[in-house]
């Protein structure tokens, strides 16, 4: 994928990434075919931009994010990561042992709070941790300060330190796991669904911490979520996906207002809108996603696609860059007039 | 309140739990009507009691949750016509019934039936999808096994399974998660309820199938002009199907109206934040959200007088955390429990 961006690198590029998990069967585990969980990914970040990764369940917005932290090694594709120190390295290549220094660059928050952190540790031990595994900060008294510090900036009380974490409720702990992902200072933070598991009051705290710590710290995200008003309030672009394909990158407001893949529509009509109001709105997609271990034959989206054309069975879309930055994987994109969010008509 | 006379009406309802630790009122003082051919919405977070409210419904509370107070009347269709358990003509009170008794078992999964949230935990793995519903068919109707078959296929088919020949004799594992909710729709609706209580039924499920999902209850709830009362705590979710919407925070009903006054006029703090709290895709995006402060109570910690007081932003001294507010209607619509519009009413 070119990066159109002028006068900026980005500051991870993901060229077409492959995971595939064997299926293995009988008595010799004999491989007898592939989930392609991820498949041909192109993607990149730029620095203090977010980028949205939404699909349905098993649409592979997970691994993907799992690869690029290399918690995953992937099967093919390039990740390529530009550190501090201004070097751009392949993660997906990288010998198991430089992989170590790059957590420190790249960090996870984790979508429950409440089996990401361990009962039997107490905050202060959760949150230094990495500064003891990766930065070996032996001074106990340096990673106090330390922890004391990422706490305040989380928006809780220092004083906490000493408690474990079945003391709080699920923001606090959410605002732990933020805590511990930041004591390195990276500079990408992958969120993987990181508010779906709270309330709704909660929601919104956990979202504007996020978005001040951004702005403070400078931070990067790729925020993976599947519920779209999130998406669209905390996203700069959104990467749509579908059965392990991207089929739509665009800047938030253009994905969300004038989407170009027909599976980018539905997804927009389906989501519910808070006003009684807009009823009519919602036009349900027929029939079920299919699998990423047997799917359909040339655009994946085709059997459920209410614009499907012959063409679009027998042969898989490209991904193309229609506009700066708009990129879809569609063969009949310069045809449709597609409905953005709930049949609002494109608007600029 | 309402002109037509209600299928349900639940009285001061309140089900505690009583636990070593202390009392956990889990429902207190809920009070709420179901008019046929109305889906009245119940919204809430976790730990409102949302949940509860219905199993104490369906007399279905685990131990040592007990129905301690209040009354459940069903307007009953049984055979038998009217119980001597001093009810009056058609309605019977279900709260002294005996749980596991004759007359509950004939009310519940045949006149009030369930959709569970989970349909992958709800559905026996070990059985067809058929005999599960088969059974349910023998168990509440007098017709033959042959019939009861059929009988089945004719509901899977009309929940939209597309091979109902084939489901019934499919095993739950073997269906995607909207075939098995359909098919749990299909088992709910079996014995022809005239009270469909669902719990939760798309949140286990994706943004594409949930809009399936919903269109496919109003639908049947149009055709057999049920009475539905539908649990979720997605804001958007409730603006699409309910009619009728009761708003809970911590065992109590905060607010209560039509859908349209929900949304557009509320009058409750906590209906009014909840719902500004909550990002949008249709709303302009602001930077950041309007929030909640603080998080949900413990419920053994609960808050002196209105629970929702430390949180509330219209909080008033020596009111709101001395005496618990009851629901008092404010308009021929609406019903608040707040000392903002009644300073009279509460209890200390």
């Amino acid at each position: 994928m070119d990066n159109t961006v002028e006068n900026e690198q980005p500051l991870l590029e993901v060229k077409d990434l492959k995971k595939y998990f064997p299926i293995r069967k009988g008595f010799f585990k004999k491989t007898v075919g592939h989930v392609r969980a991820v498949d041909e990914v192109d993607l990149y970040i730029n620095e203090g931009e977010t980028l949205g990764l939404v699909g349905e369940s098993g649409c592979g917005k997970t691994t993907t994010a799992r690869c690029i932290l290399r918690a995953l090694d992937p099967t093919d594709g390039e990740i390529l990561f530009r550190t501090g120190a201004g070097l751009v390295v392949d993660v997906a290549t990288l010998p198991e042992s430089e992989v170590r220094p790059l957590r420190r660059e790249m960090q996870m928050i984790f979508q429950d709070p409440f089996a990401s952190l361990n009962p039997r540790m107490n905050l202060l031990d959760i949150v230094a941790e990495p500064m003891l595994v990766i930065d070996g900060v032996k001074d106990r008294e340096e990673r106090t300060e330390r922890v004391a510090e990422l706490l305040r900036l989380v928006g809780l009380r220092p004083e906490y330190m000493q408690r474990f974490p079945h003391a709080f409720s699920g923001g606090q702990r959410q605002r732990i796991v933020i805590a511990r992902a930041l004591a390195l200072n990276p500079r990408l933070v992958v969120a993987d669904e990181p508010v779906s598991a709270l309330d709704v009051s909660v929601q919104a705290q956990v979202l504007n911490l996020m978005l001040r710590l951004q702005e403070e710290l400078h931070l990067t995200y790729l925020f993976v979520a599947h519920d779209l008003s999130v998406v669209k309030h905390i996203c700069d672009r959104v990467t749509v996906m579908y059965v392990g394909k991207i089929v739509e990158t665009a800047p938030t407001k253009k994905l969300f207002y004038q989407p170009k893949h027909p599976y980018t529509a539905a997804l927009m009509s389906s989501v519910p809108v808070a006003d009684p109001r807009i009823r009519s709105a919602m036009t349900p997609l027929e029939g079920d996603v299919p699998s990423p271990a047997d799917p359909p034959s040339g655009c994946y989206f085709h059997p459920r696609c209410p614009h499907a054309v012959d063409v679009c069975s027998e042969e898989p879309p490209a991904l193309e860059e229609i506009s700066p930055n708009h990129y879809v994987s569609c063969h009949r994109v310069y045809e449709l007039e597609l409905a953005g969010i709930a049949g609002i008509p494109a608007a600029e | 309140m309402n002109r037509t006379t209600p299928i349900l009406s639940v009285r001061n309802l309140k089900t505690y739990f009583l636990l070593d630790e202390g009392t956990v009122r889990a429902v207190d003082g809920v009070s709420f009507d179901v008019v046929p051919g109305q889906v009245v919405g119940i919204v809430g977070e976790s730990g409102c009691g949302k949940s509860v409210t219905i199993k104490s419904v369906l007399r279905i509370v685990e131990e040592p949750g007990r129905i301690v107070e209040g009354e459940i009347y069903f307007r009953h269709q049984g055979q038998n016509g009217r119980d001597g358990s001093g009810a009056n003509e058609d309605f019977v009170d279900l709260v002294p019934l005996d749980a596991h008794g004759k007359r509950m078992r004939s009310v519940r999964g045949a006149e009030i039936a369930l959709i569970p949230q989970e349909p992958m935990a709800a559905f026996s793995p070990v059985h067809t999808i058929g005999d599960q519903l088969v059974e349910a068919i023998l168990l509440h109707q007098g017709v033959s096994a042959g019939e009861a078959r059929q009988r089945a296929v004719e509901r899977l088919h009309e929940v939209g399974v597309p091979s109902p020949e084939e489901c019934v004799n499919a095993y739950s594992w073997e269906l995607s998660g909207g075939l098995r909710q359909r098919a749990m729709i299909a088992m709910a609706l079996s014995c022809n309820p005239r009270l469909l209580i669902a719990d939760e039924p798309t949140t286990a499920i994706d943004v594409t199938t949930q809009a399936q999902i919903l269109r496919l209850l109003r639908s049947l709830q149009q055709q057999h002009n049920m009475a539905i009362i539908f649990i979720t705590h997605d804001l958007g979710v409730i603006a699409q199907i309910a009619d009728y919407v009761v708003v809970m925070y911590l065992g109590r009903v905060m607010e209560t109206g039509p859908v349209d006054d929900i949304f557009h006029d509320p009058q409750h703090p906590y209906t009014k934040a909840l719902l500004k709290s909550i990002p949008s895709v249709q709303s302009e995006s602001q930077k950041f959200l309007p929030t909640i402060e603080g998080s949900i109570p413990h419920p053994f910690n609960r808050p002196s007088g209105c629970s929702f007081h430390p949180r509330c932003v219209e909080f008033m001294p020596d009111v709101c955390n001395r005496r618990t507010p009851i629901p008092q209607p404010i308009n021929d619509r609406q019903s608040v429990s707040c000392f903002l519009y009644h300073d009279a009413a509460g209890e200390d």
